[in-house]
């Protein structure tokens, strides 16, 4: 599903270059619940980036679902990002003016997918249980039911991957105990997972846990296979 | 993205900050509603003049003496050339030789005292014949013109505009009273009605009309048997340019000129005193336009300013968009909208505030020629400011659309 071979990245700032990415390889198989994890300044946010098509690395190779995403243009990165990839942000990013069906349809409007939109906006909606908020403006729900909201967001257009930065960082822990199950449950329905977090309680509730240092992988293990290895 | 589905959005984000949409769409609704009003004041000034040169007599053709016969080589000033004669106007009247011209009448006058009981006015007296009333496009309102015996017989008789009337006469009925011209008693046989175009040029009701034998007799002492110009009446204002010819020839043969260059006269047509006069009014109404599509522009820079505000604070917005697959084209597609929506909605309004106000104008200000407003410039008009709203929006809608997501998404 995600394949990374020798990415790097580096930032210019005038005079100053700073690698970010220090040469990450990386599969992760379909179906896969994996916890990307590091301190700040690890490059964890810049490895999110490129794995949602926000930024191209600065040399190596990313497949995401059988297409090459380094050599894209802009408008094809765009067109992956809606097609692809769906995205949760730790500050959830729904747009103020629009309500909750119409921030979950959204996505739909820019793939110019016309075919029943209103009712997959609903029905996304409805699997993250807020089906009866849906005419509500953002400023009108909780962090936990606007998080919810992104949620449905990114899987109305049924994606390949779902992309969670962060996802419980601006929640208090019942939200985010919640958020989190809906993940799971999520996963468990065959939906492919990447997690960036630095809290390991949230880490924990993925199969595979990828730890990053400093621009390189330091660690990658599946510890609740391993946990089950030693009972 | 769908039209409608950036319509949407434009109104949406417009509706979000209800107080700057109305003012950025002031700007363009008085540029609009100025260039409407002042091209609708410049066209009315064009048919105002030309009514007024129409209600001279579009068949009128004046005959002037002019100065372009040197006598022995010597160059004579303005009205120095030699005058008519009352032949001169029986020959260009002659069915004969011009079959074009309904008649002819002489000219000559000035300006005269009149007096009548303590009142005193001055007017414009001329001295003519008989023909005058259906040359000159002149009704009577009561009381009748003079006779061509009463030119023969130098009767001091006078005929006397609707403006004479009621300063002389007030309320009473002029109609054979005497009254003083230049402190001869001349007897009122008539009163014109009104021609109502008063101001601008001559006051074509502030006259008095006299036999011209009377006037030469009586009134223009000392200057002889002049005759200042010659008006000839066509047999329609297709014809004057016929008539026109017939009258050269004629006047040459009496004058006995071979070189038409050296005519001692000069014919002007209503025609050309009406495409003279269009012209300058023509060039005023441009001017008037001009001024007010400066305003337009000034509305349209303010339509930029708001939309490079509007850029800016939605750059969070923006990335959102473009990290869920919103394409270049999409995000410029969504502020181009927004702008030329605020352009089209403030043109629209301005066309019913200019409409408005050209209503309301020449009651306000009655000296203002009545406002006319012609559809193309409607159209006009809202084309522009869609234009305005196209053209100050673009380099706003690009700058939205060339954000980069992630740099977007972390603006705060």
């Amino acid at each position: 599903m995600i394949t990374l071979e020798g990415i790097t990245k580096v930032y210019r700032t005038g005079e100053v270059e700073v690698a970010a990415l220090k040469g990450i390889s990386l599969h992760i198989p379909e179906g896969e619940f994996v916890a990307i994890m590091g301190p700040s300044g690890s490059g964890k946010s810049t490895l999110m980036n490129l794995i949602g098509c926000l930024d191209q690395p600065s040399s190596g190779r990313y497949i995401l679902d059988g297409y090459d995403v380094s050599a894209l243009t802009d408008d094809q990165l765009a067109w992956i990002r809606n097609r692809k990839i769906g995205f949760v942000f730790q500050s959830y990013n729904l747009i103020p003016r629009a309500s909750a069906v119409h921030n979950v349809e959204m996505p739909l409007i820019y793939a110019g997918d016309n075919l029943q939109r209103r009712e997959r906006a609903m029905a996304a909606l409805e699997s993250v249980g807020l089906l009866e908020r849906a005419g509500h403006l953002p400023s009108e729900l909780s962090g936990g039911q606007q998080q919810r909201v992104a949620v449905a967001r990114a899987l109305v257009t049924d994606p390949a991957i779902l992309l969670a930065d962060e996802p419980t960082g601006n929640l208090d822990s019942e939200s985010s105990l919640e958020i989190m199950k809906l993940l799971r449950d999520l996963n468990q329905q065959g939906r492919t997972i990447v997690l960036i977090t630095h809290e390991p309680d949230i880490a924990a509730f993925a199969q595979r846990v990828v730890r990053v240092r400093d621009g390189v992988v330091v660690s990658d293990e599946r510890p609740s296979i391993a946990a089950e290895m030693v009972r | 993205m769908s039209i409608l589905e950036g319509l949407r959005l434009a109104v949406n984000g417009l509706l979000s900050n209800r107080l700057r949409s109305a003012l950025t769409m002031l700007g363009i609704l008085i540029g609009v509603s100025a260039v409407i009003l002042l091209v609708g004041v410049g066209n009315g000034a064009t048919v105002a003049v030309q009514q007024q040169i129409q209600s001279l007599g579009s068949n009128l053709l004046t005959v002037f003496p002019s100065n372009a016969r040197s006598a022995g080589g010597v160059q004579q000033g303005f009205g120095t050339g030699s005058s008519f004669t009352l032949d001169d106007v029986k020959a260009i009247a002659n069915q004969q030789t011009s079959p074009d011209v309904v008649t002819a009448i002489p000219s000559a006058g000035g300006r005269a005292q009149l007096t009548y009981g303590n009142q005193n006015w001055n007017s414009s007296l001329t001295g003519t014949t008989q023909d005058f009333p259906s040359v000159r496009n002149y009704q009577l309102a009561s009381g009748q013109f003079f006779s061509s015996g009463e030119v023969d017989a130098a009767s001091k008789v006078a005929v006397i505009g609707p403006t004479v009337a009621t300063n002389l006469f007030g309320s009473a009925d002029p109609i054979g009273q005497v009254m003083k011209i230049n402190r001869q008693n001349f007897r009122v046989i008539g009163v014109f009605a009104p021609k109502g175009s008063s101001g601008g040029f001559n006051n074509q009701d502030d006259v008095v009309v006299v036999p011209i034998t009377s006037a030469w007799s009586y009134l223009l002492g000392g200057r002889g048997k002049n005759i200042q110009q010659i008006y000839v009446e066509a047999t329609s204002a297709q014809a004057t340019t016929a008539a026109t010819a017939e009258v050269t020839q004629v006047m040459l043969d009496r004058h006995h000129i071979s070189d038409p260059t050296q005519a001692d006269f000069q014919i002007l047509s209503q025609q050309d005193v009406l495409a003279s006069a269009s012209q300058t009014t023509g060039v005023l109404t441009l001017m008037l336009g001009a001024i007010a599509g400066i305003s337009l522009v000034v509305g349209g820079i303010g339509i930029m300013n708001i939309m490079l505000v509007t850029v800016t604070e939605r750059t969070r917005e923006i990335g959102i968009r473009k990290a869920i697959g919103a394409r270049r084209q999409d995000i410029l597609l969504q502020f181009l909208i927004e702008s030329m929506f605020l352009s089209g909605l403030g043109g629209a309004l301005g066309i019913l505030v200019g409409f408005g106000l050209a209503r309301l104008l020449p009651i306000a200000v009655s000296a203002l020629p009545t406002p006319v407003i012609s559809t193309p410039s409607v159209f006009l008009a809202f084309g522009i400011s869609v234009g305005i709203g196209l053209f100050f929006g673009l380099y706003p809608a690009n700058r939205a659309a060339r954000l980069r997501p992630i740099e977007a998404l972390r603006y705060e």
